[in-house]
């Protein structure tokens, strides 16, 4: 007999702030194998197979080590430069992917969004926790490039501050949903942020501290270092640094306005993708 | 509501027509504007129906207008209408797929769709890791899933094959693996939309009987939209028939299948290309009168009136004629006259084609105008444009005709006798 908890209603219209989270939950097999999904079928007849993850970090780090560290003479606050640019890249990736993959979530599965229902968030979920695994993978290179040069003698030192790398590896996953969550609502109506989104990422590595520490902006730009200091990544990556390696300009204050950030694109991504979700299949 | 599984109330939905994109911010400000003065949408006029053949001002389309009815918990429904009447609307609602624009679905249970058949295969995957993952997609818990796997491999038939990627399928296998993971869900509402027209005949003989056994066997509420008036009358007992978005009839299938056969409502076809218009299509009798109804020892002749818009126009049609069962009968194509075709000018043209007598059984018949071009590339498939009925005039049985005669066609040829 069915159960009387298992009646449903279908209507027009439905609360904004309803994240239907129990439907969430009872998906999470889905979430999980989504997340398999993702991991298996990015090295699926490859040769080299999940080494693919340490590949892309490992070359940008070198190149960025030759180009903006020796050609351009940034400097990396006293540390070793490959370490310097790994931990940036590092951290930046993840956040880049996160908002990335999940701007374009709504237009990359239109067909199975198109022909069968499960709560649409597990979508941008999966993207971030298979993001996650890749983080970790690559946070593992880091470390390793780290223990190198320790044993090497470099100069530098871990801080208190990498206690608060769960809350870092949260705000970042979170900021890079929200973001990425209110322009793939807008996307499914108007294209045209696609095509900014992509390069848009780039410059805004640019406006951010992966590739010269907030010290030297300060230092080099006063008038115009509000705009990397406002940038919410920016004091995300620097607690990243200083808690890994010793050097960064670290502060509550600066930490607390991201996490306020990010709560707030968090908000207005939940509210706009639970709006959109119910007839995005029309427009997309 | 003890024994009601869904109730559909005043279910509207709206589609915008054209493009989508440009032009719309400013219509999505106008929108907002109406709103917070508390006025009703301006581009939602009311009272516009869903007729696709003809143009109308406004660029909203009501795919389903005011939609009630209600299905009984254990019920097999099956839902027909033409192309365009709004099933596969319906059924993406009730998949909760998309949101209606106006009105409310109430019911109880839990509701598998099934609009497609293989949601969400990953290529790289192998067999095994697609029953998960597609399992998951359609709802079903890992538990479940693992329960019933060998059930579904079993039903697929791909045991051998169930760690190889199911890129290296073959077509059949893919379908065969999709349709078994959703036919094993566990869901009190099972909705159906058209996937049998995929796969072998074996297979949709035992996707029918699987479905079959879900409806009867298990008593579960099945919803189920399909071309195929046979697969609809073997195992439904109700059917909805839809017309122009509206609810057209309720009732017992046998009595909804042959409403919505025998409803011709025009012969005036409207079709339009670069190069032609298809217009009409008729059935003469012998005494050139347009009829609906003929004895199967007259001439029958089907005339098709087609205006051209250019010389040697690209064009060509084929007419399906279907029987009462939705079986084929036969099919007629232009393409052995595509030299005459290519001789044709500006103007029109009427493509007469006589049937001999005594060919047709006796019965009712629909025809589906298909027109392509003179490759039979398809342009558009007009079904159901014309019904006519063939009596047996019971001349050439010898006076002797107690009732209908068996078979798709009826014969009567000369018959030698050789006595040796």
């Amino acid at each position: 007999m069915v159960k009387e908890e298992q009646k449903w209603t279908i209507e027009s219209s439905a609360s904004l702030f309803n994240l239907k989270l129990n439907e969430v939950w009872a998906y999470r097999d889905l979430l999980v194998l989504l997340v398999r999904r993702d991991f298996v079928s990015f090295y699926k007849q490859t040769i080299l197979g999940p080494l693919w993850f340490f590949i892309q970090p490992l070359f940008t780090t070198i190149i960025f080590t030759f180009i903006f560290g020796n050609l351009a003479g940034i400097s990396t606050d006293g540390l070793p430069k490959p370490l310097f640019y790994m931990a940036g890249i590092t951290a930046w990736n993840y956040f880049a992917d996160c908002l990335t993959k999940t701007s374009s979530v709504f237009k990359d599965n239109a067909a199975i969004f198109g022909k069968v229902y499960f709560p649409r968030l597990i979508m941008p979920l999966s993207i971030v926790v298979s993001n996650l695994v890749r983080f970790g993978v690559q946070m593992l290179l880091f470390l390793i490039l780290m223990a190198y040069y320790y044993f090497a003698g470099a100069n530098f030192s871990i801080s208190w501050a990498i206690c608060l790398f769960p809350l870092i590896v949260t705000l970042m996953a979170l900021l890079g949903l929200g973001a990425g969550m209110i322009i793939s609502a807008m996307t499914t109506k108007y294209r045209d942020l696609a095509f900014l989104i992509s390069f848009g990422v780039q410059l805004l590595m640019y406006a951010t501290t992966v590739i010269y520490p907030l010290s030297e902006a300060i230092k080099k730009y006063p008038a115009y270092a509000w705009i990397i200091e406002y940038n919410p990544m920016t004091p995300i990556i620097e607690t990243f640094r200083y808690g890994f390696l010793g050097q960064g300009s670290f502060s509550w204050l600066s930490l607390g306005y991201a996490t306020l950030v990010t709560i707030i694109l968090m908000l207005l991504g939940t509210i706009v993708f639970n709006k959109v979700e119910r007839n995005f299949v029309d427009t997309v | 509501m003890s024994n009601i599984a869904i109730k559909v109330e005043n279910l509207s939905k709206a589609y915008q027509l054209g493009q989508i994109g440009t032009g719309t911010i400013s219509r999505d400000l106008e929108r907002w504007y109406a709103r917070i003065r508390g006025k009703e949408d301006p581009f939602l006029r009311i009272g516009e129906n869903n007729n696709q053949n003809t143009k109308s001002e406004s660029n909203v389309v009501w795919s389903l207008k005011d939609i009630d009815f209600e299905i009984d918990q254990g019920d097999a429904v099956g839902i027909i209408g033409r192309n365009g009447a709004g099933k596969s609307t319906l059924l993406k609602i009730l998949s909760k797929v998309t949101a209606p624009t106006t009105g409310k679905i109430s019911g109880k249970g839990r509701i598998a769709s099934l609009l497609e058949v293989g949601t969400g295969f990953h290529p790289e995957l192998s067999g095994r890791e697609n029953i998960f993952l597609n399992g998951a997609i359609l709802g079903m818990r890992k538990k479940e899933i693992q329960r019933k796997l060998d059930e579904i491999v079993d039903f697929a038939g791909i045991e051998r094959y169930l760690d190889t990627p199911v890129k290296r399928y073959s077509s059949g296998m893919y379908v065969r693996l999709a349709f078994a993971v959703a036919a094993h869900l566990e869901s009190e509402i099972l909705i159906v939309d058209e996937v049998l027209a995929v796969g072998d005949a074996e297979f949709q003989k035992k996707c029918l009987g699987k479905m079959g056994e879900v409806s009867k066997g298990e008593g579960r509420t099945v919803l189920f939209v399909s071309h195929n008036m046979l697969a609809i009358r073997s195992f439904c007992k109700k059917a909805i028939f839809l017309k122009n978005g509206k609810v057209e009839e309720v009732g017992n299938v046998t009595q909804i299948i042959s409403s919505y056969l025998n409803r011709t409502d025009k012969h005036i076809i409207s079709f339009e290309n670069e190069d032609f218009i298809a217009e009409s299509i008729e059935i003469l009798n012998k005494n050139n009168f347009i009829v609906e109804t003929i004895t199967n020892g007259e001439r029958l002749r089907i005339k098709v009136r087609i205006r051209t818009k250019v010389n040697n126009p690209n064009m060509g049609f084929c007419i399906a004629l279907y029987n009462e069962t939705q079986e084929l009968v036969t099919c007629i194509n232009t393409f052995h006259i595509n030299s005459f075709i290519s001789d044709l000018e500006i103007g029109t043209h009427e493509f007469i084609v006589p049937f001999q007598e005594y060919i047709l059984n006796e019965g009712r018949y629909h025809i589906s105008l298909h027109l392509n071009s003179r490759q039979g590339t398809l342009y558009e498939i007009i079904e159901n444009c014309y019904s006519f009925t063939v009596l047996d005039d019971d001349v050439r049985r010898g006076g002797i005709y107690r009732g209908e005669w068996p078979g798709a066609i009826s014969l009567v040829p000369e018959i030698k006798i050789e006595s040796i």
